[in-house]
């Protein structure tokens, strides 16, 4: 079957496209979609690409993710492409873009920081997007690269 | 710039220009103390103090200028005598504190602590310092001490010497001096060079910064050297302490070969840092630095209660 049908299958909903190939879990993480929603999450991973070589799709039914929800997903899939499905048709296709402020999804690496032991929801600010660098709202510090990932 | 409620929490939240105006309201506020011996902007108000972490000479230099604005002053000076110590949250300490005052001023042991607090607060908060974070009113009376001793801050070489990794009071001063044309040499021991997140960015900001471990190799090319304690109680392990306690000291032999007008600065206290010689030297100003922070913090005060005329 050809890669691009697999792709526009579901009749209704968002699919995430061009996600580097093993991270699908944590792009549904992200998303919040790991819990049960009404809607039927299908997941295509290690599929071959052009693009990154090998990849994973994640096709969320009869949900329409807002862009600032995608974006968020930036953080570990910058490559990643967004298709809003209605009628079996693409009807938006859009690329994923680093938000200005990322909130409630990384947590601060440093152990001091308030945002750990306080009732509190962890903010970043974006220093820069390539490459990308967050400066957390509350110590201050920065964090990059392998850091990001690891406080996913 | 409306000064009115506003908190002060990092000097990264600062511009050259709001840098500039409370320097020159501190300057100020110095000349009406000096003429009158005390005024009266802040009488009626109330500033409560919460030290989290012991603290004597910030709080004390914070409670002196509110007196001196004729304002009061309640508080705590260590966290085991609050709620906090029952399980209380900090946000909770800070909703119930301003229930009793009209400006907070608080330090924290955990970085962004001071964050959270103004997030909370409808009433200014002012940072004494969070963790290894910010320190921001220290910050601001150092480039006072420097720009009276001066006259300036441009142009100037300045050396940072000893605890660079976790002390907050060299981390908010670079990123200060970075909105000046100055020169900076960050002096220390190889463990506690100050973090490349802040390196990097000086460099960005087009400060021209050398790290080096060589003090006396520094010190002829210096205007301003800024002396810190290595914090035995910052580091996660004592091992880490004993490496390198007591790595420099400033004492007549170093200066040498220092320019006539060199001026050294502490935030205090010293341990073995400066040797006492040094303080009947025209080097030491750092006790005119601790001065300065009575008319920084008074015109912080005044300015975020909105009671001087600006």
């Amino acid at each position: 079957m050809p890669e691009n049908l697999k792709i526009e299958v579901i009749p209704e909903g968002t699919v995430i496209d061009h996600i580097p190939a093993g991270k699908w879990l944590k792009v549904i993480e992200i998303l919040g979609l790991t819990k049960p929603n009404g809607g039927t999450l299908l997941i295509a991973s290690n599929v071959p690409s052009k693009k990154l070589g090998r990849k994973d799709i994640v096709k969320v039914e009869g949900r329409y993710l807002s862009e600032e929800e995608v974006n968020k997903i930036a953080l570990i899939a910058p490559m990643a492409t967004v298709n809003i499905v209605k009628d079996y048709k693409i009807i938006e296709k859009f690329n994923v873009e680093v938000p200005d402020e990322i909130t409630g999804i990384l947590k601060c690496p440093n152990p001091n920081c308030v945002s750990n032991h306080e009732y509190v929801t962890p903010r970043f600010h974006v220093e820069s997007r390539d490459p990308l660098k967050l400066r957390c709202h509350y110590c201050e510090r920065t964090i990059e690269g392998e850091d990001i990932m690891g406080s996913l | 710039m409306d000064w009115k409620g506003r908190d002060v929490i990092s000097i990264r939240d600062f511009s050259k220009e709001d840098i500039e105006f409370v320097l020159k309201v501190a300057e100020r506020l110095e000349e009406e103390l000096n003429e009158k011996g005390s005024l009266d902007y802040a009488r009626g108000k109330i500033l409560a103090t919460l030290f989290f972490e012991p603290s004597t000479r910030t709080r004390l230099s914070f409670e002196s200028a509110m007196h001196r604005l004729g304002g009061s002053v309640i508080g705590f000076s260590s966290a085991s005598s609050t709620s906090v110590k029952k399980g209380e949250s900090l946000a909770d300490t800070i909703k119930t504190v301003e229930q009793y005052s009209n400006v907070i001023v608080i330090r924290h042991p955990m970085e962004g602590a001071a964050r959270l607090a103004a997030e909370v607060a409808e009433i200014p908060v002012i940072n004494a310092g969070d963790g290894s974070n910010q320190h921001p009113t220290q910050t601001l009376l150092d480039l006072y001490t420097i720009k009276k001793a001066f006259g300036k801050i441009d142009g100037l070489t300045i050396g940072l010497l000893g605890d660079l990794k976790y002390g907050r009071t060299v981390h908010s001063l670079a990123e200060a001096l970075a909105f000046y044309d100055v020169e900076l040499y960050l002096i220390s021991p190889e463990l506690l060079r100050m973090p490349k997140h802040i390196v990097d960015e000086l460099r960005e900001r087009g400060v021209k910064v050398h790290e080096t471990t060589d003090l006396e190799g520094a010190i002829p090319e210096l205007d301003v050297l800024y002396v810190t304690r290595i914090q035995r109680e910052r580091f996660p392990d004592e091992e880490e302490y004993l490496k390198v306690k007591g790595s420099y000291q400033v004492n007549i032999g170093v200066l040498k070969n220092a320019k006539e007008t060199l001026k050294v600065m502490h935030p205090l206290p010293r341990v073995d840092e400066i040797h006492p010689e040094v303080d009947k030297t025209k080097h030491a100003l750092y006790f005119r630095q601790v001065f300065s922070g009575v008319p920084v913090r008074m015109a912080l005060l005044g300015l975020t209660l909105g009671v001087l005329e600006v």
